[in-house]
């Protein structure tokens, strides 16, 4: 049973512009893969069209073997979350109905009970908190559950929104540029978390990872793709990336001389 | 909002239902609800025997108010939807009343059951009107979702005026109510009797109301409000989640109208005109948005402010046309102003502002101590 996602000959324009050509890969169950590029390599149409806000126009997805054709609020009931870049987290709710909202697709109770205020209704609710409460306290940010997500540093709220995302209880994790504005100490406790992922005790999962920083990607990542105007210019493991000359020449040597900078 | 929520001060917790410190309690939410809302309703009633029966009247009004800026504050406040026309979805609730009072007494029908039936029918045809409506609000944002719900603010009292052979154009409908049961004696005030039927109704919508926002429905719609396309990646279908806040909000007020046509035992379109529409969204707005407190406080305004305008210009000596003029205008200027004043010194409204000052007069006793 080891498919996991897998994306077969994707391919997606947008006008003129080709974002996407013809890209293949796979995400097993619980391992993490990463997906570098330059900007405009098509990273995120990527995300996009496994999230459903883009269709392909060729090509197609599998779930464990099953066709897949995504919509962004049915995701989580296939067991799919995604972060988005810069958090996107909801200003007017408190840290932890942010995470409570990620697990909606479990809530039981219908509408009559939500009006009627039953104890349908109340156990939904405790057990969604209880859920969130205690994937905030494995993330380390319990003390902020009652917090408004403005107020906290940008670290703190890439964290719940990591926990929204974990909320759902996902066998893959879509991370959006997960380091995008974090500083270097937060990237290392950052890599460590997505690290463990895939080997937590309750619900471990596979990790897509969208990238730019390379510190990061070649720390957590098993498995590494690398984009270039669309295509797949090269994919293994992050050694064998690190080696091969054409992806030196389209993308790392630059981001690791900037990085060393 | 953000704005002034981002300069709040760290760990400060949001001032908004649902978004309270945690509640552990466990408790039922109905239980703890119907506690409140049968306190207010003796309360209410301790008030009915204790003041003179106009201001039995008014409290009626604001009572019927309340349900149309309950239901606003949890489209507009909550769910980010605007909509400058519950002014005609209160028109449709009135209207249908009329009809289906009068038609119970063509037909010589009485029983304590009618009126009940009558506001079940009101909100049944103003959640069909407001499904129509909600369907197209989804598919909109800002300034288009406004033009629409403005357009329904013009054109259903223009229908009621077309339509004249069922609406009765400009005069408008009598709606006959059956006065206070023989039970509560035979002098029993009109007024009172009044106070209880819309007092009751209100606070049953209300406690529906405060029950939905305290679920995960709430907290759903507060979700969309705030990034659409974080909450689908939730699993939150998001113009479902718009559609069920417009018909909420418009079965309240369909309810709310059908009580003011109760209240007056008429209808005409005059009464539910666009100026209404605007007040109601002035009056939700200063009252608190998002809030079933600032709504009570937007409805009482409602309501004060005709009142306050008219002994204003009787205070004025002025001629008899002037004061005519000015009391129609005046609410209208006062509103606008009352509302630019607000958002710049009390951005959360009248009940921001209570909840900040007894978050203060809380923060100072322990330290008092000490």
């Amino acid at each position: 049973m080891e498919r996991g996602l897998e994306l077969h000959h994707i391919g997606v324009r947008f006008g003129g512009l080709t974002a996407l050509d013809d890209v293949s890969l796979r995400v097993p169950p619980n391992r993490v893969v990463g997906v570098i590029g330059p900007n405009g390599a098509g990273k995120t149409t990527l995300f996009n069209v496994i999230c459903g806000f883009v269709a392909p126009e060729t090509g197609s997805l599998t779930l464990d073997g099953r066709p897949l054709r995504p919509r962004p609020h049915r995701l989580t009931r296939l067991g799919i979350a995604r972060t988005l870049q810069g958090t996107g987290l909801f200003a007017g709710l408190s840290v932890l109905e942010n995470v409570m909202t990620g697990a909606s697709h479990t809530a039981r109770a219908g509408f009559v009970p939500a009006l009627l205020g039953l104890p349908a209704s109340d156990r939904d609710e405790r057990r969604l908190r209880g859920d969130a409460l205690t994937i905030l306290d494995e993330l380390g940010i319990a003390e902020h559950a009652e917090a408004a997500p403005t107020t906290l540093p940008f670290a703190v709220r890439q964290r719940v929104a990591l926990a929204r995302a974990l909320a759902a209880r996902p066998r893959l994790l879509l991370l959006d540029e997960p380091a995008g504005g974090l500083g270097a100490d937060d990237i290392a406790e950052l890599a460590e978390l997505v690290r463990q992922l895939p080997r937590r005790d309750s619900d471990p999962c596979a990790v897509l990872l969208v990238e730019h920083h390379m510190d990061l990607v070649m720390a957590v990542c098993d498995e590494l793709v690398v984009l270039d105007f669309g295509r797949v210019i090269a994919a293994g493991t992050p050694d064998e990336i690190r080696d091969d000359p054409a992806v030196t020449d389209a993308y790392l040597g630059a981001t690791v001389e900037e990085a060393s900078q | 909002m953000s704005a002034t929520r981002a300069a709040l001060p760290p760990k400060e917790q949001l001032d908004e239902p649902g978004g309270r410190p945690v509640d552990r309690r466990g408790g039922s939410t109905l239980l703890r609800h119907l506690a409140v809302v049968l306190a207010a309703g003796l309360l209410l009633v301790a008030v009915s025997y204790s003041v003179e029966p106009f201001r039995n009247f008014q409290l009626a009004t604001v009572a019927a108010y309340l349900c149309a800026t309950a239901g606003l504050t949890v489209l507009t406040g909550l769910n980010g939807q605007l909509s400058l026309g519950h002014g005609a979805l209160m028109a449709t609730g009135a209207y249908t009343v009329a009809l289906c009072q009068t038609a119970f007494a063509d037909r010589g029908m009485t029983g304590g059951w009618l009126l009940p039936l009558s506001l079940g029918a009101a909100i049944v045809s103003t959640v069909a009107v407001g499904a129509v409506v909600g369907v197209a609000a989804a598919r909109l944002r800002g300034p288009y979702l406004a033009g629409v719900t403005l357009a329904v603010a013009v054109v259903v009292p223009a229908l009621a005026v077309t339509f004249d052979g069922v609406f009765n154009g400009e005069q408008g409908l009598s709606v006959p109510v059956e006065p206070p049961p023989l039970s509560l004696g035979p002098y029993f005030p009109y007024e009172r009797w009044q106070l209880w039927v819309t007092g009751a109704a209100t606070l049953l919508a209300l406690l529906l109301l405060a029950n939905l926002i305290r679920s995960r429905y709430g907290r759903t719609f507060r979700a969309v409000r705030d990034d659409e396309v974080a909450a689908r990646l939730a699993g939150i279908h998001v113009a479902r989640t718009q559609v069920l806040a417009f018909v909420v909000s418009a079965a309240t007020a369909g309810l709310g109208g059908a009580l003011l046509a109760v209240l007056a035992q008429s209808v005409s379109p005059g009464a539910f005109s666009l100026t209404l529409s605007l007040f109601l969204l002035m009056a939700v707005v200063i009252g608190g948005l998002g809030r079933l407190t600032g709504a009570l406080w937007g409805a009482v305004l409602l309501v004060a402010l005709p009142d306050l305008t008219h002994s204003v210009t009787e205070m004025l000596t002025l001629s008899p046309a002037v004061a005519q003029r000015l009391e129609g205008n005046l609410p209208l200027a006062i509103f606008g102003l009352t509302l630019i004043v607000v958002m710049i010194a009390a951005p959360g409204g009248v009940q921001g502002l209570l909840s900040r000052l007894g978050r203060a007069l809380l923060a100072r006793r322990p330290t008092r101590r000490s």
